[in-house]
């Protein structure tokens, strides 16, 4: 009995949870549909004066809307190097035991807990050094220092769910390594290159301090557009309002894609 | 579990991510480490202090209170979000249409900018504005995160949470996907508690993704930056100024670069002992 009565009152749980989460969104979301005068004078749950003044000065100014191209160029070309270059290194320390692979693996994993504050400064003369400064290349590659080991580290736990007798029969049936390794170990894995992708794409997405370090106006991202925006006009809050509740679009339309490969789960074990 | 083939050709595979790493890590941090022993008077002369910036680091109060400030931070963080994710992962639906309402919906947070993430805290707690402020104050709470240190250390937490939590709920929620129904029947069968079947089923399968999450979630917590910064600003006075708030403003604002530099190692070699405790620890089961 007692096990049924839980159970019907377990949705609160994340019900709640997302109320809470929704709250600050729903407040963003509200401010970005006011003018910077109702905002500062009035409060209130609603737009008074419901307008679309905000959106507007943002999709005809090309510093706004290039800031959240510039964001998806350095993040995409990011997420594909990331999950690329990490797939056959998770595949090595899954299946294989090497001269330094603990170590390695370790040092990987360092990358991903250096401050970003470090090395700031130091990113910024190495890429300018190498004539890179101001380009999403330079970016993309900056952001790999923390989501290679971290696509290295999600992939390597989804690989390690399949059973290495997968890869046996495959050898024994007379496979090569690079034919066996695409046509029947990534789909096997398709899960865990979604759920790394994923998570490249999110980490290089929210990333703002080498971003803007890196970049001056050719590859500035939306991030750091908006900080310019709150300095230099004063404070501006319907139309940082506005930028904001953008910056949330393109996260939200991954997730979309990607909730069926976290919701199939990691339910390798089966395969 | 089946022991690992020894390869040294297994290297091959590595060396790209090896090389990409390595290009974006040490050349920067041998930089750091050019900077942290030497003197500048600017026009590029540098002269060599050995490890004086080392000493004066470690010995001054202000990098033990912004180093205080930072584990307390990290550890109220790991203790609230770590726990609760792991519970509202077990009561989330297991699957279907209202699985994916609810990891469509948690995600969010996850994926908004940090500066936006602190702008939106900001305006959802300022006293005058704010639908947080407001409320708190009209319930007869005397709140103001801009003036009261406990309010603003009351207001970064309850962003942290907001903004990470989820993190953890989308790892115990992969996690305990990955347990066959099976087990469940079992359990069933034999009786177990509810309680049973979280100890010896569902913690078990938990536990490498547990891993992964608080091995992140100690990280990041110990390189945020951009969102108190735009919260608080480290303030009001320094009672928020965390670690690398510190760090930059040393680094940046009055360009120390030596003690800055100096401050970073330092602020590196916590991070890396602590991780590497916890690595450690937690996967101490697995290597055998």
């Amino acid at each position: 009995m007692s096990t049924r009565r839980t159970a019907s009152f377990k949705w609160l749980v994340p019900f709640v949870y997302i109320v809470f989460l929704m709250l600050p969104i729903y407040w963003l979301l509200n401010m970005s549909f006011k003018t910077t005068n109702e905002i500062l004078g009035t409060f209130s749950l609603f737009p008074q004066e419901f307008t679309l003044e905000n959106y507007r000065a943002i999709f005809t100014d090309p510093t706004w809307y290039n800031g959240y191209i510039n964001s998806l160029i350095y993040v995409c070309i990011n997420t594909l190097i990331s999950v690329t270059v990490a797939l056959p290194a998770a595949y090595a320390f899954s299946r294989y035991r090497f001269l330094g692979d603990k170590h390695l693996f370790f040092w990987l994993l360092t990358n991903r807990m250096a401050p970003a504050a470090v090395f700031a400064l130091p990113f910024f003369q190495l890429y300018s050094a190498m004539n890179l400064f101001d380009t999403h290349i330079a970016v993309a590659l900056a952001h790999c220092l923390f989501n290679i080991p971290l696509a290295v580290w999600i992939l390597e736990g989804f690989m390690s769910g399949v059973p290495k007798e997968l890869d046996e029969t495959a050898y024994i049936d007379g496979y090569p390594f690079w034919k066996f390794f695409t046509k029947i170990f990534l789909p096997t894995i398709a899960a865990g290159i979604g759920v790394a992708a994923f998570f490249c794409f999110m980490f290089s997405w929210v990333e703002l301090l080498l971003a803007k370090t890196l970049t001056s106006v050719d590859a500035k991202p939306i991030a750091a557009v908006m900080t310019r925006t709150a300095s230099s006009s004063g404070y501006e809050l319907g139309l940082l309002a506005a930028a904001g509740t953008l910056t949330m679009v393109p996260g939200a339309i991954v997730i979309f894609f990607v909730r069926n490969y976290i919701a199939k789960g990691f339910a390798l074990g089966r395969v | 579990m089946s022991a690992k083939t020894t390869n040294q050709r297994a290297w091959l595979l590595v060396a790209p991510v090896v090389v990409l790493v390595a290009f974006n890590a040490i050349i920067p941090l041998m930089t750091v480490v050019n900077y942290s022993v030497q003197e500048t008077f600017g026009d590029n002369l540098f002269f060599f202090e050995g490890m004086k910036w080392f000493e004066e680091v470690l010995s001054s109060e202000r990098f033990h209170a912004s180093l205080l400030r930072q584990l307390q931070f990290t550890f109220i963080i790991l203790a609230i979000e770590v726990p609760l994710g792991v519970a509202i992962a077990l009561a989330m639906p297991r699957k279907g249409f209202w699985a994916s309402v609810c990891l469509v919906l948690m995600a969010m947070p996850l994926l908004i900018p940090w500066n936006v993430v602190g702008a939106m805290w900001n305006i959802f707690a300022l006293p005058d504005i704010g639908l947080l402020g407001k409320t708190l104050n009209a319930m007869g709470f005397d709140y103001n995160f801009t003036r009261q240190p406990f309010s603003a250390w009351a207001t970064l937490i309850a962003m942290d949470v907001w903004h990470w939590t989820s993190l953890v709920v989308l790892l115990a929620y992969a996690g305990l996907s990955s347990i066959p129904d099976a087990y469940y029947q079992a359990a069933r069968i034999d009786g177990a508690s509810a309680w049973a079947v979280f100890r010896y089923i569902q913690l078990p399968k938990l536990k490498h993704v547990l891993t992964i999450a608080v091995l992140l979630r100690f990280m990041d917590s110990f390189n945020i930056y951009t969102e108190p910064f735009v919260l608080t600003g480290g303030g009001p006075g320094n009672s928020t100024t965390l670690l690398s708030l510190d760090l930059v403003k040393i680094a940046l604002g009055q360009f120390d670069l030596g003690p800055a530099a100096a401050m970073s190692l330092i602020y590196f070699l916590i991070i890396l002992l602590f991780s590497w405790i916890f690595y450690t620890l937690m996967t101490r089961g697995e290597a055998k």
